[in-house]
């Protein structure tokens, strides 16, 4: 069986169109992925600020074509889907985004984002089954009709609308739901109830997630795999739990020790280079390895060619970086 | 950890941190910050009290509408209509901050105080070169100074946040969200306050370059010896950078404490309920849910703030508010659940 998802080879560059004469920023670079359709998973894609993410999400939800390279749902091409499928396609991938006060029109009531797909998917042939379909995808969230639907967007707290928006994903029977950063501007407590409903729909319902985030310690707590960018790049790859437990790219490596630990008896762990100047990560690499500017471990041989993804661990566990390569070492 | 399972290290939280006592700068008391509604007045701060000691770091940490943000803006008095001080007192170095006006408060404002905004990188002029946004800030308050003493002192200010000095001449869109930041803290810095509020300082930043200017507001206080007052909700964050942390929820501040101390220890539920609730990379944990609303802060709640969402919750809870209580050495808490000697009742 083909799988849910199929990224192959996607590249995604801004800029340098013929009346742009500045320098292009290339946003994604050979970017492979794979979802299978089942079991559902929660693949997460983590990554700094500017490292592709979400240009990643861009891209799947349809947003932005591909400069090159394929998107491959369920068989079939992305850019080559006739309009019916095209129609399905944003049916089955839904979407929910980092800013739940963002996406709501101000004017209308909540109850609005729920009639909208129900008439534009043609869910629903009366008003009561419509009713009952907006109260069942709300209890799966855990809220009721009654006391959400007849408000405003402001009425509502930013838990709850993340959470209604969960639901409006959820109302379409999704096979993918691309969740961007869905829970960076909600607070502690009600981040581990969004999780939990992503963890339910995961389990419960067969949904799977592609879940963006600069978070690695939700992304171990609920990921089942990780992609870790960097700059456009796939930096590490593998089983969430694996990676972020044994980190091999010396990026993944920062990035796991400046993680503020909740222990005032443990300072910030690693070295202390991480004042790089940010100004001077920021200039990519034309050939060779893009972490290259800021790495503690680099070797000439990486300004040479961009380094392969080379295995690592257990279960697709890949780290592109020269230090694992085998066949150099054996050579030498 | 609850307090329970650690009644028998009673001696070992009595770290101490920060200098003495006595030597506080700022001395906040029962502050009351008030949001006139139509339907009555929603109470943001309620009868706030707390000390900042020379030199020392507090961390504000709350959920979202807790009061923090607020708290923090009355202290500079930025309090926007609907919004009022409705009463308490605010000294800095012995001014009482609520009773300024005009002139005076213009003066005292960044000169004594000063402000690194919630996403600090949005608050720079973008039309502006980062050296005449300092400049700009130098002259206002200085006056008249020499275009070479300037330079010097920016370039200095520049170097004692880690930035190169060519940011002098940079436009902010030219610098990376980490720097622009750590130009906010130059500029928070330029003259020599007494007390720097960061409001969530490194909220919109990614766990290295929150890193970096976490290490650099550290630095900077080490250096120049100012107090600071840093809000967030990064408990792991906070660990790092302060002295002492202030837990609020609706309004109030529910337990008080050295870092350490609180790391170690916690009485209150609700600061219980924030530690538990820090994801970790360390272990994988079931996710912690809360249930239930804070209560509606229009209508003064009979008996403790916390009640509808404490797992504890007790009959006398419903009648009488909490007073705070030190229950440790500085450690102080306002939770019906303790004796005075932190032995849990119930």
């Amino acid at each position: 069986m083909a799988p849910l998802l199929d990224i192959k080879k996607a590249t995604k560059i801004y800029g340098g169109g013929m009346l742009s004469a500045g320098p292009v920023t290339v946003a994604l670079q050979d970017y492979d992925l794979t979802i299978e359709e089942s079991p559902a998973t929660i693949t997460t894609i983590a990554g700094e600020s500017g490292s592709g993410k979400s240009t990643l999400a861009n891209l799947v939800l349809g947003f932005t074509d591909l400069t090159s390279g394929q998107i491959i749902y369920r068989g079939r091409d992305l850019a080559e889907m006739t309009a019916q499928e095209r129609i399905d396609y944003r049916r089955e991938v839904q979407a929910v985004f980092q800013d739940p006060y963002a996406v709501y029109n101000p004017f209308y009531r909540v109850k609005h984002v729920f009639d909208l797909i129900i008439r534009n998917f043609k869910m629903a042939s009366s008003k009561a089954e419509a009713r009952d379909m907006i109260e069942d995808a709300l209890n799966v969230v855990g809220m009721r009709g009654e006391e959400v639907l007849e408000k405003y967007p402001h009425q509502l707290s930013g838990g709850q609308r993340q959470r209604m928006m969960m639901a409006r994903a959820y109302m379409l029977k999704p096979k993918l739901i691309v969740a961007d950063e869905p829970v960076s501007m909600v607070d502690a407590s009600l981040r581990a109830m969004i999780l939990d409903i992503m963890l339910r729909l995961r389990d419960e319902e067969g949904m799977s997630f592609l879940y963006i985030t600069h978070d690695l310690s939700t992304a171990y707590q609920i990921g089942d795999h990780i992609y870790l960018l960097y700059q456009g790049s796939v930096a590490e790859s593998g089983e969430a739990a694996a990676v972020i437990e044994n980190p091999k790219h010396p990026y993944v490596q920062l990035l796991l020790d400046s993680i503020p630990v909740p222990d005032p008896s443990v300072k910030w762990g690693g070295d202390e280079a991480t004042t790089i100047d940010d100004e001077e990560m920021r200039v990519s690499v034309d050939s060779g390895c893009r972490f290259y500017p800021r790495c503690t471990q680099r070797m000439d041989r990486c300004l040479e060619a961009s380094p392969v993804p080379f295995p690592v661990g257990a279960n697709n566990h890949n780290a592109s970086c020269f230090l694992y390569d085998e066949e150099a070492k054996i050579l030498a | 950890m609850t307090a329970a399972t650690t009644i028998d290290s009673v001696d070992t939280v009595t770290v101490d941190r920060g200098p003495a006592e006595q030597d506080a700068i700022l001395d906040i008391r029962n502050l009351q910050v008030f949001y006139s509604t139509p339907t009555g007045d929603v109470r943001a701060v309620d009868n706030v009290s707390f000390k900042v000691q020379r030199g020392e770091i507090i961390g504000l940490v709350g959920e979202s509408g807790c009061g923090k943000t607020t708290t923090a803006m009355a202290i500079l008095r930025l309090v926007q209509p609907p919004g009022r001080i409705a009463g308490g007192e605010i000294n800095l170095d012995s001014v009482n901050l609520a009773d300024l006006e005009g002139d005076d408060l213009r003066e005292t404002r960044w000169t004594k105080l000063s402000l690194i905004p919630q996403g600090a990188m949005n608050s720079l002029n973008p039309v502006m070169r980062i050296s005449s946004q300092i400049k700009d800030t130098i002259r206002t308050h200085e006056g008249r100074i020499s275009n070479r003493e300037l330079k010097e002192r920016i370039l200095q200010l520049l170097q004692l946040v880690g930035l190169p000095s060519r940011v002098y001449d940079m436009y902010p869109h030219e610098l990376s969200g980490g720097m622009k930041q750590r130009a906010c803290i130059a500029m928070a810095i330029a003259l020599d306050p007494v007390l720097v509020i960061a409001d969530e300082p490194t909220s919109a930043l990614d766990v290295v370059v929150q890193r970096v200017v976490g290490e650099t507001l550290l630095d900077v206080k080490e250096r120049l010896g100012v107090s600071m007052i840093v809000i967030g909700h990064d408990m792991g964050l906070m660990a790092q950078l302060v002295d002492r942390l202030a837990v609020m929820y609706a309004g109030r501040i529910v337990e008080f404490a050295p870092v350490e101390s609180i790391f170690n220890e916690q009485f209150h539920p609700y600061t219980q309920l924030l530690i538990e609730s820090i994801p970790s990379i360390k272990e994988k944990k079931p996710l912690k849910l809360t249930e239930g609303l804070t209560h509606d802060l229009r209508t003064h709640m009979q008996g403790c703030i916390f009640q509808l969402r404490c797992p504890h919750v007790m009959d006398i809870c419903r009648e009488e508010n909490p007073p705070m209580r030190a229950l440790r050495s500085r450690h102080e808490t306002a939770c019906h659940l303790y004796d005075d000697d932190g032995v849990r009742l119930h």
